[in-house]
């Protein structure tokens, strides 16, 4: 029993060092429809996030890993995709005459990214280089609640505080400043379905959009888990019913 | 000369066949079938064998995973994403793994501090723990080599800071660090080496895991009351009575890494290995992979490299020793009443190592840091030997069956 004891501590430490690294300030958490156990990606949001993204964040932004057939799980159609690809054009070839050509992108296509290179990105943004966006919300801390605090977390700096040349106010961000200038404000991206564009709505989205791009398994993992931890606990109440009666013999 | 009529012992003819060619039948009956199990063994003595099936979920995950991986720096990072996003059910054989070699650790841990609290090191299983100290210590090695792989900003730099403890040792170290990185720095040389050893270190394990086992069947498993079976009425066999245990263990472990694996698979991930390995920005602060936190705390307690590192190396070394610094004959703490407060104490100190070790090695921390360290060394190398000396033990129950 006293070890047991130790077993609950272990688990509890462990718990400790995850969450280990609390800054000063915690970090708001936002509601999101894919958290909790049953939690799955509202498509809409993701559709609406994606035109936030196509219209906003991919003028620097790349996002590297991923397909414009990837699409295809947020509810598009073969044909939305095929004409949202043909507006980007990607370098190909060589062709049977050895020359490099220029073609529309198709579904088996990456996501075209908006700079030739990284010099190019440095020279267009001030020096500073915008991250790859495929797996952001796994790549920071506090993942998608960080994400949507930055976004709608622009404010004008405090007096005292000294900020750099091209350098923007974000209370969230390390160091409290960051070279990307407020991306998003009310009304900057018109939705097709008639939703509030306001800020807070325009920033839930794209994170969504973000989250799915990070975890495009989400709920397939999800559903697959309560099947697992289901079986274990089945298998183990029937183990521990032949256990007590195995062990009535002994003693 | 064996005939073929000693073995006609099994209603099975195909049995009889093997059995008649390779004994391995009669091997497995002995040894997991009528293997006699001290009755008191309470569910810590179970952890052996979640650790053996979590090595081999590990392995054959491991397998699959390597069929998918590229290891070459431009490409590491983006065939692990792949994997996760193209290949059927490839998120789950990395979570498992990942998440698994984290549990394998836990696993191990509760295994090695069982076995120090109810003294199961002690004569005559002393082959049987440095069995036990060996696979921790190639755990460590595979471990680190592993989490190199994915070669994100993490990766990349705890293998840069981990290599260059080597340089530390005088003379040779340099040449020893160029000769493990197969390059002056961390890169595509010393990522295809890494996956090479972290493939074939598992399967290394295995075989130490095979003697392992094999030496604790020598002498049987030890007990709770830490006395040896001294007839039938003290032990059960293995088969069912142990099995069906083992398997109510493995059922709760499944439960409890499931919870982790498919709803907070990243929880303990680092989040800077999303991001690709660059070799011009350096991490805030770099962290060692938690379970080997303890050790990194006693690697940055010292002010001094070299000290550092030795001090972390004779840390697990020093291991190989406790069988015979213990100079108490009572295996179990239960029987031990000075003793067993140190002890708990020890298990305390280790996750406050731990904790510790995952936060910067400054102010408070470095301090709480040096103090545990002082303490895991007296513990073993000064009390340890001590108390056996002067503590008087409680007296020891005359059978397994009184005290069951």
């Amino acid at each position: 029993m006293r070890f047991l004891f130790f077993l609950i501590i272990l688990f509890l430490s462990t718990n400790n060092l995850f969450s280990a690294e609390t800054s000063s300030k915690s970090m708001p958490k936002h509601e999101w429809s894919f958290k909790g156990i049953t939690g799955t990606f509202d498509r809409s949001a993701v559709q609406r996030g994606y035109k936030v993204f196509r219209e906003v964040c991919s003028g620097c932004h790349s996002m590297n890993l991923l397909y414009y057939r990837d699409l295809l799980d947020i509810g598009f159609s073969e044909d939305q995709i095929k004409a949202i690809a043909s507006e980007y054009t990607v370098m190909d070839g060589p062709n049977d005459e050895g020359e490099m050509y220029e073609r529309p992108a198709k579904l088996a296509d990456r996501f075209v990214d908006p700079y030739s290179n990284e010099q190019e990105a440095r020279i267009s943004n001030n020096g500073s280089y915008p991250p790859d966006l495929s797996v952001i919300t796994k790549a920071r801390k506090y993942g998608v609640d960080y994400i949507y605090n930055l976004l709608i977390g622009y404010t004008d700096a405090p007096n005292d505080f000294e900020i750099g040349e091209g350098m923007y106010y974000n209370e969230w961000m390390e160091g409290n400043q960051l070279a990307m200038a407020q991306p998003l404000d009310d009304e900057y991206v018109d939705y097709d379905d008639g939703t509030n564009n306001s800020l807070p709505q325009l920033a839930e989205d794209v994170v969504t959009f973000l989250a799915w791009s990070a975890e495009p398994e989400l709920e397939v993992r999800k559903k697959l888990g309560i099947r697992a931890i289901l079986f274990f606990v089945v298998i183990g109440f029937l183990f521990y019913f032949v256990k007590i009666r195995l062990w009535k013999n002994i003693n | 000369m064996r005939n073929s009529s000693d073995s006609k012992k099994y209603k099975n003819s195909f049995l009889n066949w093997i059995e008649f060619r390779l004994p391995i039948v009669s091997y497995i009956e002995k040894e997991y079938v009528d293997y006699p199990m001290p009755k008191n063994c309470n569910y810590f003595w179970s952890f052996g064998a979640m650790a053996t099936i979590i090595l081999i979920v590990l392995i054959v995950s491991g397998i699959f995973l390597a069929m998918n991986y590229t290891p070459h720096t431009e490409m590491a990072f983006n065939s692990v994403e792949r994997i996760m996003r193209d290949v059927n059910y490839g998120w789950l054989l990395r979570y498992m793994h990942s998440n698994g070699a984290a549990f394998f650790f836990i696993i191990v841990y509760i295994h090695i501090l069982r076995g120090m609290y109810y003294g199961s090191y002690k004569y005559p299983r002393e082959l049987n723990w440095i069995l036990g100290v060996f696979i921790f210590l190639l755990m460590m090695a595979t471990a680190f080599l592993g989490y190199v792989l994915p070669w994100g900003q993490m990766s990349y730099w705890g293998a840069t800071v981990i290599t260059n403890l080597f340089s530390a040792i005088p003379i040779v170290g340099d040449g020893i660090k160029t000769w493990i990185l197969g390059d002056y720095t961390v890169g595509n040389a010393t990522l295809n080496r890494f996956f090479a050893l972290h493939y074939v270190l598992p399967f290394v394990i295995l075989g130490i895991v095979g003697l392992h086992v094999a030496a604790v069947h020598v002498h049987g498993s030890n007990n709770p009351s830490g006395i040896e079976i001294k007839s039938n009425q003290d032990s059960v066999k293995f088969f069912p009575y142990m099995l069906v245990k083992d398997t109510i263990a493995t059922c709760v472990l499944g439960v409890i890494i499931s919870i982790v694996i498919f709803f907070g698979p990243n929880l303990m991930a680092e989040v800077d290995n999303y991001i690709p390995a660059n070799p011009l920005v350096t991490p805030s602060h770099i962290v060692a992979n938690w379970y080997l936190a303890p050790f990194y705390a006693i690697l940055r307690a010292i002010p001094d490299k070299l000290g550092g590192v030795l001090l972390m190396f004779s840390a697990i070394f020093i291991l190989f020793v406790l069988p015979w610094l213990d100079t108490s004959k009572t295996r179990s703490c239960n029987f031990r009443p000075i003793y067993k407060w140190f002890m708990m104490l020890f298990f305390i100190n280790f996750f406050v190592l731990g904790y510790v070790g995952m936060m910067p090695a400054e102010g408070l921390y470095l301090l709480v840091a040096r103090i545990g360290l002082v303490y895991y060394f007296v513990f073993i190398l000064i009390l340890t030997p001590l108390i056996g000396k002067i503590e008087k033990p409680q007296t020891l129950p005359a059978s397994i069956s009184d005290t069951y």
